[in-house]
């Protein structure tokens, strides 16, 4: 059934297109008040540019997870689902996979805007897109988890980063760090440790979140 | 059959159902009736197991609703107050949805429209549908799942006179296809013509059963 569920993942995120452009504009406007932050100094502004291409990254996530659970909260949708005898984790695997893809794409749209904002280029392309891979999916598996928990709550838009942020703090860091080595260059070649630390995490975050899906919405 | 076993949920301290007990046979119309906050609701949600009782036990087709999940949503089909539909998605999307989640042809799903009288709708997003419009096609989901046991809680409700007279027979339908119905209602009147027996709910309790 994780078929099916990806199906309607597919096409709910088709129909609400319009909703990745908004989230897109605000992490390029954070983007921009971080340079503001910053100020004119060429590099002062490629050292950071990694941190803050994650930040933005993750102030948008907080953003398209919490909108991930309305349509499905709207009619009690999610319920009409879970009553069918198909299983939980089918559904999160399904909405985790959504929102990793919308991540990653809105990652990679950031970095023309980083490049633009903070000269801050690389031409390791493949190995940058794999690290916004992987963040990404570091921040999409324990987002949806947290994001179907607070989806009911009248708070959930500030419940959720606080949830959320503590228990990211190792991909996100090693996020940072992969993508700053891509950027900054690699002399010492620690960029692969980075990532195979990211792929670590991202193995216990999808596996866990995955078992623990099913109890999160039980009633 | 479903069997109910001293049955009970509460809410905070307030219980909304309390030692309720009953059998149903099966291919038979139930009509639960009682004032609004009787419990009818809270009833037809632990069946359906969309919530957990906090005491009592209850079987559907001798499948424990706490222990046989799985095995009891088989079998049965919720219509409630919540449409359980996606707003952005089209009448037929929505109905592809629930026929890919429970593996099922979706070649049957534009007469199943038809049969609810929104076939000429079936394109337009659910979020351009009226209120009896989301009514029909959550009738339209509660078909496609063919279930033996179907709960229907206020099944007129947003509905026109059109809309009734589809309820009445989409209950006979259920009923000569062997499926049990329960259904919450204040229409008694209607109610009542299509019954094969009633209970009543006030307090979260059962004061009369015929």
């Amino acid at each position: 059934m994780l078929s099916a569920a990806i199906r309607k993942e597919v096409l709910l995120q088709w129909r609400t297109k319009s909703e990745m452009v908004a989230v897109f504009v605000f992490g390029s406007a954070s983007l921009l008040l971080f340079s503001f932050a910053v100020g004119p100094v060429a590099d002062a502004l490629r050292q950071f540019s990694a941190g803050f291409l994650w930040l933005a990254l993750l102030l948008s996530s907080t953003l398209t997870l919490s909108e991930s659970f309305h349509t499905e909260m709207e009619h009690r949708a999610l319920e009409g689902l879970l009553l069918l005898p198909a299983s939980a984790r089918d559904f999160y695997y399904g909405k985790a996979l959504a929102n990793w893809l919308r991540l990653f794409v809105l990652g990679v749209a950031l970095v023309p805007v980083l490049i633009v904002l903070y000269d801050a280029g690389t031409l390791r392309i493949a190995e940058l897109l794999l690290v916004i891979a992987l963040g990404a999916a570091g921040l999409s598996a324990p987002g949806t988890l947290y994001a179907a928990m607070t989806a009911q709550l009248r708070a959930k838009q500030t419940l959720l980063p606080l949830l959320l942020f503590p228990l990211i703090v190792p991909a996100l860091l090693a996020s940072v760090k992969a993508t700053s080595l891509l950027l900054l260059g690699d002399p010492m070649g620690q960029a692969r440790s980075w990532i195979l630390l990211l792929v670590a995490f991202d193995a216990i975050y999808w596996s866990l979140c995955g078992l623990l899906f099913g109890r999160v919405v039980e009633e | 059959m479903i069997e109910i076993d001293r049955l009970g949920r509460r809410y905070g301290s307030r219980w909304a159902l309390s030692n309720i007990s009953v059998r149903i046979r099966d291919a038979s119309v139930v009509m639960v009736a009682g004032p609004n906050g009787s419990g009818k609701s809270t009833l037809f949600r632990i069946l359906a197991t969309a919530i957990r009782p906090h005491c009592g036990t209850a079987t559907i087709d001798g499948w424990d609703l706490d222990r046989h999940r799985d095995d009891v949503r088989k079998s049965v089909a919720l219509l409630t107050h919540a449409s359980y539909l996606y707003e952005p998605l089209t009448g037929l999307e929505n109905l592809r949805v629930f026929a890919d989640h429970l593996d099922r042809s979706r070649d049957g799903l534009m007469p199943l429209l038809e049969r609810v009288g929104l076939a000429s709708r079936a394109n337009d997003p659910v979020s351009a549908y009226s209120a009896g419009m989301r009514k029909r096609l959550s009738f339209a989901r509660v078909l496609l799942q063919e279930p033996r046991v179907v709960m229907l809680d206020e099944p007129y409700g947003q509905l026109d006179p059109e809309g009734f007279t589809l309820v009445d027979e989409v209950v006979c339908e259920l009923r000569e296809r062997g499926a049990t119905v329960l259904m919450a209602t204040h229409q008694l009147e209607r109610g009542t013509k299509l019954a094969d027996s009633m209970l009543f709910l006030e307090a979260g309790r059962v004061v009369r059963t015929c």
